[in-house]
Parts: structure tokens; C-alpha cells; sequence
């Protein structure tokens, strides 16, 4: 019988009250009065030198407060990268500066040139047209490896290269590795691209940024995953503003996947020209703009090679890898192809040695960061078709290849750096496979031939790396910033309590689930607990949500907390029934002394917390709330298995997906409901993915797929309909929930099982294909089979 | 081009008596003069379909419509779903079934298939789909929006659970 409530039950959401009924409040439903608006006036083309720049005609237009250019922002910082790497010799990445509006040059299509604030969005639009540019083209740096020769047209002049960075991973295995492919049976090699994607959530990015003078208060509302985090970023390095004079709100959030974390240049300047105009100022993304400054995901170009022994056991793995950094760093662009990637390579198998090499490349193009999965996908899609390629080369099953090379002893510490707590891939597949019917694969298959079609199935095993992360190991690998969450669980008089956490819901569903975890704590109802989160001003500092950590860093720190509070209202339950704290046990939302039929509730402890009357006030003080840090030990590492079986039609190369089976180990599950919706929601963008997004720019840096009508995202008739499964569950060893994040592993795990399934069905149509670049359109079907 | 024209919006059986110039977007006088911001706008260029209403029970992309051209027309958005009694069946199905996450595109699927399911009660999944396919949802891969739809339209029919 399925739990109706507390941990493990699929309670309902409660956000979604205000969401179904309208009354959701996303940033763009702020209206501050006397509110100005933006319109930034950004380049339409990739590379230039600003040699003129004349705003005098849009300042005098109906309406407009002031044009802001570059200038404007000399004195202030640049957008920081938060994260440091260090190249092969040691020594640390070329990190150009960002400035907020473009000073002396333009280097992407999109990058902002100057802002016109006016009464009205209307005015702030027209008064920009009236902006005279003279821009002087320069060749636009599009191609990575042909960025890096010599005579390379430079992204930024005052660095030597468009070489960010030349990474090693891990370095002293570099000769090892190369020796053991000398040695090896068979070496499968192939060369792939990770196509560059948008994130695209469905609401754009909007900033209001807010000055009060009598307080000389500044106040950011944004669409952001992170606020704490963008209140650290904006007021430290780029506005000088100290963070008890700068709030950062992010209320309900339209989704993020990734490229809402990062601080942009739009946030630094509403919260700018709101203190130099004494007025509320607003921007909200056009679609258009959205496509042009929202940082991208992925586009890394990748040969990687693996060793095998006759038997089939990798002997070796190494990859070299050119990632896009696009124009500029954005916030964690660094450490995406890096420590999110390289660390990933060694996947659910036993390879004794591995080396990684990353160059990270500027271009004339959009900013990359991360997107969902963020390197994870990157890696599981390089180890996955690598894996698929040598299990046809050497004659092996491809379900049997993994088995023989599967990980089955936990702990274990891989080659790259990090150390498995617990797992069982084994299981996870036995469970895709009999989910998909993978036995009864052949008569479909001669099914499918009647109808014309290619019947093909594909598998992958996937690992991840979630709960990002521990600070000191961090620290160590270059972040520049520490990777706890935080709560506070504030216990009201009369017994409800509200939870004050870091962690930021847009769309994970929060408010419900963190509940769930304190309900069960305490023995109280659900209903009494409230979650607060999205305002730096009542929120204690925490890192935000990405990497799949909400429940495992968040919620952990959320236990952390009231455990404490647990432990007071002990003692306070001891006081008021004569006893001694250690007997105390609460149960049910009782207090009873062990051995004795004596009891209090919880409601009444609450109360004399905050009605000290009878009351140990020379032992403890009074009230009930306590905040805690938790920062974690270790990653988690969700993993899983996927199957995926396709129909190719061979006149036209179309790809039909006919079934997807997706078997999880997200360690304990809080609320099964939500964990299958974001199954379901990353499956959506790791098929979409594979079948159809890829982020297009012309050899001049124009964008081509810059609108919904050119960048295709999946639809609900794009889609099969899905299984899924989390029963195999190892529990995390090293959180007190035991839970390992689920965000991100179908983002991960569903590209290379429908790409395998497709090699697998064009081989079957007797077609020598070992592989086609995503996204698998029906031209590129077509062309793979010609 | 500033020049402003008065006219009535009729939204949810409300008279709205609103100032806007000739260009002004549904989309944005419902949001930004009606103070009705449950519709949203996900991509003013009517492909993602979050700002669908319904004008005169059919319907429309709000962010490809002049305010202007809806005198005379009734328009029902999220806000105007759902009795004084609470959820419509689709609403609480949506809630059920967990068709949303993040809730930005959820207005404009619930308001078009307010009107779909009232002239087509017994949809197949592939029907379903079909019509789903006009509204771009990046939360929720569309599978429990899907079963949503399912359970609401068989409760309108009167079909046990």
C-alpha cells in the first residue's frame, strides 16, 4: 500500500493551487510603481570594433529617462567567472573581462551595446532604433579548432590565444594511459559531437531592479535558481554594493535547467540604473533576446578512444575534447567541460586508467554554461557510443560488454578522482530490459519490417554525479565558492513551523516535498509546515538548485536543522514532565518518557518555548528555531539504466521513437509523484536532444535558430510514452536522508540510447553506419544511410 | 504612434475600461492593464502557446492579437476557469496526475482544452497529443499532462475512477 504521506508518499503539490488557478507570481507579474523600462540595443554582429556611438537622438525621444553605453560602467566590475581552472603546466585559465554593456568591441551577436530607459517599454524600444552605431566588422572566430591557429583572428586582443585553457585529467596518467593502448587488443575509437543547445525555459528572464534612498537599500527581483548566489556575485564583484544593502528576490520561477544560475549583465545593470535614476527599472526578455543571451549548453567536440583486452575489459580510456566557451565566461562555463565531465569518464565501469583532455576555446558566440546534466551528458554520451561501437567491432553483446565491465563493489574509487558510495548497475538493467521487453525485440522487429521499417534498440548505462558538492574538494579543484546549503526551521508557538532554506524551487515542487521530510520528523501533519525560499531577506545565505542537489544538499541541511530543534524541544519536554532529556522520545507529534505513561505534545512544547513560564531558563533559552550548514562529504551518484527502441523509415530517415524505458537509482525517493515528473521532463530534453534541438550559427556568428519557429523543441506528439522506474534503490551513505538526486539523469541518459538504437536499426537494415551527429533528423538518417 | 484609443475588454464576464495604443498585444493588456497576469507570454510569436485564451469560447494566441480587435468579443483566460465551487475537472485533474512543474505554460493548456474537451468529451491519446502539440511545455516531457487530460475528460463523461 503506498504511503499517504511523510517520506516516500506522492502527496500532492500544493504550488500548484496558485498555478492552475493563475495566481502564480513570476517575476514579470512585479509592478513596482513608478517603474521605468529597458530596452538594450544589442549587436547584429558576431565580432566588431564600436568605433562611434550616438545616442543623442534616442535621449531626446518621448519618454526616455537616459541611454546608458559602456562608458557608463567603466568604474564598475565585470560579470565573474566562478570558477578557476588550471591548465596543463599549472598555471591558471585567459579570463577576459565581461563588462556589463560592450566597451570598444562587440563579440557575439546579442552582446548589449547601451540601454535606453524609458516611461514606457514602447519608448525604450523605439528610442533605441534612433541609436546610430558605427561598428567595423572583424571576422567572426566560429570554428574551435580553427580558433586556436595562430593567425587566429583573437576573440579578446589582451589575451594571447583563444585558448582558455589546455586541461589534463588526470595528468600523471597521461603516459600510463598512452602505454596501455600500445598494449591493447582492440582500440575503438570515435569522434562525436555534443551539439550545442537552449535551455528555453518556457518563461524568459526578467530583472526589476529597485532602490530605496531612504535606506539606500538596492533590490533585485530575477528569474534565478540562485539568489543568495547572485547577491554574493553582483554585489561583491560587479556593483561594490555590501550584501546587507542589496536583496536579491526570485519568486516563482518558469524554469531553468541550468541557465537561470548564472548572473547576467541585465541583473547588474536594472539594479544599477535603478539607484542612478532613483527608479524601479524593468527588463523582460523577448524570446528573441532570450535565444541571444541566455547562456547555451554543451557544444564540445570530442575523439575518444578505448582500450580493450580479447575478453572485452577496458584496458583504457582517453578522450581529447575542444569546448565551446562562447564569447565570453559565464558563471560556471569552466567547470562544465572540466570537473563536471572529466570526473564522469570512468561511467559504471572498471577502467583502470583514464586521461581527459579538454581545451576550452572562445569564440564569437553566445556564452556556453551549463544545461541540465551540465558535462554529465557530455560524458555518458562520449562512454556510452564508445562502449556501443567496440561491443560491434568485437563481436560482444552489447548488454553483455557493460556487465563484464560494470562496477560492482562499493566503495570504489575511480581513476578520475571521485568515489562511488554505493550502486547496483546490474540491477537497473535487468529492470530497463524487462520494462522494454527487450526479449521480445525480434518480433517486433519482423513486425516493423512488414510495415517497411527498421526496427532498432539501443541501451545505456549512465552514472552522474550530484549534490554538488563538497566545499573543500571544490576549493581545491578551483571554485570560488562554497557548495553547503542552508535552512533555518523556525517553530511557530502553536506548534507549525515554517523552513527557511537556500534551495530554490522553479518547478521542483519544494514546498511540497521538504514538508514531507519534517512531517515525518516531528509526527505532524504535512499542512503545518510552510517553506520559504527565493528571497535573500529571509532566507539564510545557501547556494541555490542545479546539479540535481535540492533534496540531498538542501534537505539534508533541512534535517540538520531540525534535528536541532528536535533536540531543544526534548529537553524543554523533559523539563515539563520531570524527566531526563535522554529518556524523552517524539513520536507521532508526542513527547513521552520512555518506561512511563507520561506524554506532552508537541504543540505544548512549542508553546512553552514561547510562554516561558515553567521553563528551565537557566539551561536553555527560550524559543524554538534553529538554522543549520550542510555541506556534504561526497557527491551522490545516481545511476541507472535506459532502453530505447526505435523505427526508422529508410525512404525518408525518420526516426520514430516507439518505446522508452527508464530504470533509476535515485538511492530513498521523499515523493515518487515529482521524482517520475522530473524523469519525464529530462527524458523530454534528452530525446529532444537526440531527435531534434541543435543550436545553429551561419560562418558570419548570425544565429540561425534564434525563435521557436528555427530551434525545434520537442512537442507531445515528438514523444513516447514513457516507463519508468526508481525500485532499485541504493541508499546514499552519506546524507541522513540517503537520497541522491534524480533533476538531471534523464537529460543524461536518453541520448545514447536513442542514438545506439538507431545505429542498431541501420545496421540491421544492413547499412555500415557506426554513428551520426545529433540531433538525428530524418535528412541526416537520410544521408547516414546513402 | 503614442496616440491611445478607450476601449472595453470583456474578459471573464468583466467589463475592463482600458487606454492603449494601437499596437498594444491581448497578451499585454490583459497583463499589464487588466492586472490579469495568470496568462503569460512565453514567446510573442505564437508558437510556444502559453498565452492562449479563449476569445468567444475558441482558442487564441493572446500575444498575436491587438486589444483593439477584441471589442465586442468575450475573452475567458486561467483566471476565468473553474467555478465559484473551485477547480474545473481539468484544473484538479492537472493537480492529480502531476501535469505541471514549473507552471508558466500551464494557462494556455488548461484553456485550450477547456475548449477541446467540451466539443470532443472522448479524446484518444493520440487525439490528445495532437492538440498538445500546440503548446510547448519544457517541464514535464507532456506524459502526465497527457494522462491529465485522460482522467478529466472521463470524469466529465461521468466515468467512475
Amino acid at each position: 500500500m503506498p504511503k499517504d504521506h511523510g517520506i516516500g508518499a506522492s502527496s500532492k503539490r500544493r504550488e500548484d493551487v496558485r498555478f492552475l488557478t493563475g495566481k502564480g507570481r513570476y517575476t514579470d507579474d512585479i509592478n513596482i510603481r513608478g517603474q521605468a523600462y529597458v530596452h538594450f540595443l544589442r549587436s547584429d554582429v558576431a565580432h566588431g570594433k564600436i568605433n562611434g556611438l550616438d545616442t543623442s537622438a534616442a535621449e531626446s525621444a518621448p519618454g526616455v529617462l537616459r541611454v546608458f553605453t559602456g562608458a557608463d560602467f567603466e568604474g564598475v566590475g565585470g560579470l565573474p567567472c566562478g570558477w578557476q581552472v588550471t591548465d596543463r603546466e599549472g598555471n591558471p585559465m585567459q579570463e577576459p573581462a565581461h563588462p556589463v554593456l560592450a566597451q570598444g568591441k562587440v563579440r557575439h551577436v546579442g552582446d548589449p551595446i547601451a540601454a535606453v530607459v524609458a516611461e514606457t517599454y514602447e519608448q525604450a524600444r523605439d528610442a533605441a532604433e534612433q541609436i546610430t552605431v558605427d561598428i567595423e566588422e572583424l571576422p567572426a572566430v566560429m570554428d574551435m579548432k580553427a580558433a586556436l591557429k595562430p593567425d587566429a583572428p583573437k576573440v579578446h586582443e589582451d589575451l594571447t590565444s583563444n585558448l582558455c585553457y589546455d586541461w589534463g585529467f588526470v595528468e600523471e596518467n597521461r603516459e600510463a594511459t598512452n602505454a596501455a593502448f600500445e598494449k591493447a587488443h582492440h582500440v575503438t575509437t570515435l569522434e562525436l559531437v555534443n551539439q550545442r543547445l537552449v535551455a528555453n525555459p518556457m518563461e524568459p528572464r526578467v530583472a526589476i531592479g529597485d532602490y530605496a534612498a531612504h535606506s539606500d537599500e538596492s533590490t533585485l527581483y530575477t528569474t534565478s535558481q540562485n539568489p543568495h548566489v547572485i547577491r554574493l556575485l553582483m554585489g561583491a564583484f560587479v556593483l561594490g554594493i555590501p550584501e546587507h544593502k542589496l536583496r536579491v528576490v526570485a519568486p516563482d520561477v518558469g524554469g531553468g535547467f541550468g541557465s537561470k544560475i548564472f548572473h547576467y549583465a541585465e541583473e547588474a545593470f536594472c539594479t544599477f540604473a535603478a539607484k542612478a535614476l532613483k527608479r524601479p527599472v524593468k527588463w523582460v526578455s523577448s524570446r528573441s533576446e532570450a535565444f541571444l543571451s541566455d547562456a547555451q549548453g554543451r557544444d564540445h567536440v570530442t575523439r575518444i578512444e578505448l582500450a580493450l583486452d580479447a575478453e572485452g575489459h577496458f584496458q583504457a580510456l582517453r578522450t581529447e575534447t575542444y569546448a565551446n566557451m562562447g564569447a565570453y565566461l559565464s558563471t560556471f562555463s569552466t567547470s562544465v567541460p572540466t570537473w563536471l565531465h572529466g570526473t564522469l569518464m570512468a561511467g559504471n565501469y572498471r577502467t583502470p586508467l583514464i586521461y581527459v583532455n579538454v581545451k576550452a576555446v572562445f569564440t564569437n558566440t553566445v556564452p556556453v554554461d551549463a544545461y541540465r546534466g551540465a558535462g554529465r551528458p557530455e560524458a555518458t554520451f562520449q562512454l556510452e557510443r564508445v562502449i556501443d561501437k567496440a561491443a560491434r567491432e568485437m563481436g560482444i553483446d552489447p548488454v553483455e560488454l557493460r556487465r563484464r565491465n560494470f562496477v560492482t563493489e562499493f566503495p570504489y574509487a575511480t581513476p578520475v578522482a571521485v568515489e562511488y558510495d554505493t550502486g547496483d548497475y546490474n540491477a537497473t538493467l535487468d529492470r530497463a530490459l524487462e520494462m522494454a521487453d527487450w526479449d521480445g525485440f525480434e518480433a517486433r522487429a519482423a513486425e516493423s519490417a512488414k510495415k517497411g521499417l527498421w526496427r532498432g534498440r539501443g541501451i545505456n548505462s549512465y552514472i552522474e554525479a550530484c549534490g554538488i558538492a563538497p566545499s573543500q574538494l571544490v576549493g581545491q579543484l578551483g571554485a570560488r565558492a562554497g557548495l553547503y546549503e542552508s535552512a533555518t526551521v523556525r517553530v511557530n508557538a502553536t506548534g507549525g513551523l515554517v523552513v527557511m532554506t537556500g534551495s530554490h524551487s522553479h518547478g521542483q515542487g519544494h514546498e511540497t516535498a521538504f514538508p514531507q521530510v519534517i512531517a515525518d520528523m516531528i509526527g505532524i501533519d504535512e499542512s503545518q509546515v510552510e517553506i520559504v525560499h527565493g528571497d535573500t531577506a529571509n532566507t539564510p545565505m545557501g547556494m541555490g538548485t542545479y546539479g540535481s542537489r535540492s533534496i540531498a544538499v538542501g534537505g539534508s541541511a533541512m534535517v540538520r536543522a531540525a534535528e536541532k530543534v528536535i533536540a531543544k524541544a526534548k529537553k524543554i519536554a523533559a523539563h515539563l514532565m520531570e524527566a531526563a532529556p535522554e529518556d524523552v522520545e517524539l513520536k507521532d507529534g508526542q513527547f513521552s518518557v520512555a518506561g512511563t505513561d507520561k506524554s506532552i505534545a508537541w504543540g505544548d512544547v512549542t508553546l512553552a518555548a514561547y510562554v516561558p513560564h515553567n521553563y528551565p531558563l537557566d539551561e536553555i533559552e527560550p524559543g524554538l528555531e534553529e538554522t543549520a550548514f550542510y555541506d556534504p562529504s561526497n557527491f551522490t551518484y545516481p545511476a541507472g539504466a535506459y532502453v530505447c527502441e526505435v523505427e526508422v523509415d529508410p525512404e525518408t530517415g525518420k526516426v520514430r521513437v516507439d518505446r522508452f524505458a527508464a530504470a533509476d537509482d535515485f538511492g530513498n525517493v521523499v515523493n515518487p509523484m515529482i521524482v517520475e515528473g522530473q524523469v519525464h521532463g529530462g527524458l523530454a530534453q534528452g530525446i529532444g536532444q537526440a531527435l531534434l534541438e541543435g543550436c545553429t550559427y551561419d560562418e558570419t556568428g548570425q544565429l540561425l535558430s534564434a525563435s521557436y519557429m528555427d530551434y525545434a523543441m520537442p512537442r507531445a506528439d515528438d514523444l513516447p510514452s514513457f516507463q519508468v522506474d526508481h525500485s532499485c534503490q541504493t541508499p546514499c551513505t552519506h546524507n541522513p536522508l540517503g537520497v541522491k538526486g534524480c533533476g538531471e539523469a534523464g537529460a543524461i541518459g536518453s541520448p545514447p540510447a536513442l542514438v545506439n538504437a538507431v545505429v542498431d536499426a541501420l545496421q540491421r537494415g544492413g547499412k555500415d553506419v557506426t554513428h551520426i551527429d545529433m540531433p538525428l533528423s530524418p535528412a541526416r538518417v537520410w544521408a547516414a544511410m546513402q | 504612434m503614442d496616440s491611445r484609443h478607450d476601449i472595453e475588454l470583456s474578459v471573464n464576464g468583466d467589463t475592463h475600461r482600458i487606454s492603449v495604443q494601437a499596437r498594444r498585444l491581448l497578451s499585454d493588456a490583459l497583463r499589464e492593464d487588466c492586472g490579469l497576469t495568470g496568462t503569460h507570454v512565453g514567446c510573442e510569436h505564437g508558437v510556444c502557446g502559453a498565452c492562449t485564451v479563449l476569445i468567444d469560447g475558441r482558442p487564441a494566441r493572446a500575444c498575436l492579437t491587438y486589444a483593439m480587435q477584441m471589442e465586442g468579443h468575450e475573452i475567458t483566460t486561467i483566471e476565468g476557469l473553474g467555478g465559484t465551487d473551485g477547480y474545473s475537472p481539468l484544473q484538479q485533474a492537472m493537480q492529480d496526475e502531476h501535469g505541471l512543474q514549473c507552471g508558466f505554460c500551464t494557462p494556455g493548456i488548461l484553456v485550450t482544452f477547456e475548449a477541446y474537451l467540451r466539443d470532443n468529451p472522448d479524446p484518444t491519446e493520440d487525439e490528445i497529443r495532437d492538440v498538445l502539440s500546440g503548446n510547448l511545455c519544457r517541464c514535464t516531457g507532456y506524459e502526465n499532462i497527457v494522462a491529465a487530460v485522460k482522467k478529466a475528460a472521463a470524469g466529465m463523461r461521468g466515468e467512475p475512477e
